[in-house]
């Protein structure tokens, strides 16, 4: 191919100090750009406002179509279920029967835990549900793993707040927008939650390692196994996630560093449910020794 | 850039919305990342980068040398990396690409094709090392994501030489 771009535009001056001014505003821009990386390397929220801004474009646009996504995806498993309702019919009302013994014990069992909890003077904090909302679109081609909640500060929505599906936890506020917010996922590789092995209470660190899975990294003394089908629970350590909360299961077995996978799959669509940050209650402060001036 | 008057010969220029069709088109790559799928790792190609290499390559007139600034601006607001990142890195792949236009006059498109995927590898890795603590476990996906995005560049270089028909056709 022959070229097709001249350098030189010719002999008109203007047309040259066009072309060198093109390239002065490149290099500065450049340098602007490091600068404005470095910032929001440095600083991550520094910028939060302008991406804010430009989410609560985009996340009506990506909201709407993930509905009409629902609504096509929906058509098949509605016709199905309407051919399948019978035996459907009846493998439920045998799962009904088999549950509601279940249901007695655990009925039993709950009254039996709250009589013992007040026994023991135990006061528990509720984390309240802030709002359910949608994830909406997620950072696809990025290495971060960041999602766009479709609910703001508008709704309630704070930063830092946790956000959990149905399974189990999903991530944690990041930044807010006053009608959509940015959740950073349990896979980002800068996430990491407290949690515990229901099993035995073993505390832990689960941290994301950007391909979809979580690293379970004990943080007691050394030496510890993992199996196969450890559950991880939030602990409640840190004061943002609310305890109890599922996070992960282990995958392989192995020494002090597991290998896990998320309960929670987020989805457009499912929902999400955005939950006040969890601060355990104080404990009563003893009275301060009264520390007075050295008496002269 | 070009001359300030129009000669009674020339052609009419272009109405605005074809000068601003490869741009657009461009953003509208950047959109991609807001169709509603939750992702939970990076394996979507970066299609604005694509966009934009496959306009610079196949039509190197459209865009002046400060074009990748602006696209790379909007691009950092919708992808999730960090401010300044695309605008740093696609602007010095264009000072690249210049570089290279200098010196490598007559080219055909395999060469275009490696230059493509030489930036688009760049600014791949590149931005991994901003955005992202060494520790993470996305090198491999990276490498896949690197792979599927340099096999598709032809036909983002075919779509832009297409709609730049379709531009100069209107």
């Amino acid at each position: 191919m022959a070229p097709s771009r001249n350098r030189r535009p010719g002999f008109s001056r203007r047309a040259q100090y066009g072309l060198f001014l093109g390239y002065v505003i490149a290099v500065a821009g450049s340098l602007v750009g490091a600068v404005l990386l470095a910032l929001a390397t440095l600083d991550p929220p520094a910028f939060a406002a302008l991406r804010a801004s430009m989410a609560e474009v985009t996340t009506p646009v990506s909201s709407g179509i993930a509905g009409v996504g629902r609504g096509i995806a929906s058509v098949p498993s509605s016709i199905g279920s309407y051919v399948a309702v019978r035996d459907k019919n009846v493998a439920l009302q045998k799962q009904l029967d088999d549950i509601h013994a279940m249901l007695m014990r655990a009925r039993s069992l709950s009254y039996e835990n709250r009589r013992l909890k007040s026994l023991l003077h135990m006061r528990e904090y509720i984390a309240g549900p802030v709002v359910a909302a949608r994830l909406v679109s997620s950072s696809a081609a990025s290495t971060r793993r960041y999602a766009v909640l479709n609910a703001g500060s508008w709704q309630g929505v704070r930063v830092g707040q946790p956000v959990r599906g149905p399974e189990g936890l999903i991530g944690r506020i990041l930044e807010t927008g006053p009608n959509s917010s940015r959740v950073l996922l349990l896979s980002d590789p800068e996430s990491i939650v407290p949690v515990r092995r229901t099993r035995d209470g073993l505390p832990a660190l689960a941290a994301g390692r950007g391909d979809g899975l979580l690293d379970i990294r004990s943080a007691a003394s050394a030496a510890i196994a993992f199996e196969p089908g450890d559950v991880f629970v939030t602990s409640g350590a840190g004061g943002i996630y609310s305890p109890n909360v599922p996070v992960a299961q282990v995958i392989r077995r192995s020494r002090d560093i597991a290998l896990a996978r998320t309960y929670a799959q987020p989805d457009t669509l499912d929902f999400a449910l955005v939950q006040q940050a969890f601060m355990p209650p104080e404990p009563p402060a003893p009275a301060p020794p009264s520390k007075s001036a050295p008496a002269p | 850039m070009r001359a300030p008057t129009r000669g009674p010969f020339d052609a009419a220029p272009p109405p605005a919305a074809a000068r601003m069709l490869p741009a657009a088109s461009v953003m509208l790559a950047s959109l991609v990342t807001i169709w509603p799928f939750i992702t939970s790792f990076p394996i979507l190609p970066p299609l604005a980068l694509m966009m934009l290499l496959g306009w610079r390559l196949t039509r190197p007139a459209v865009f002046p040398i400060w074009a990748a600034l602006p696209l790379g601006f909007f691009d950092d607001l919708l992808s999730g990396q960090p401010l300044g990142n695309a605008m740093l890195l696609w602007t010095l792949c264009f000072f690249v690409i210049d570089l290279i236009d200098q010196r490598l006059v007559f080219r055909d498109f395999w060469q275009d094709w490696l230059i493509a995927s030489g930036s688009i590898g760049f600014c791949l890795i590149a931005g991994r090392l901003i955005a992202t603590p060494l520790g993470a476990h996305v090198d491999t996906v990276l490498l896949f994501q690197f792979v599927i995005a340099s096999l598709l560049f032809p036909f983002v270089a075919r779509f832009c030489v297409w709609l730049d028909r379709k531009r100069q056709g209107a």
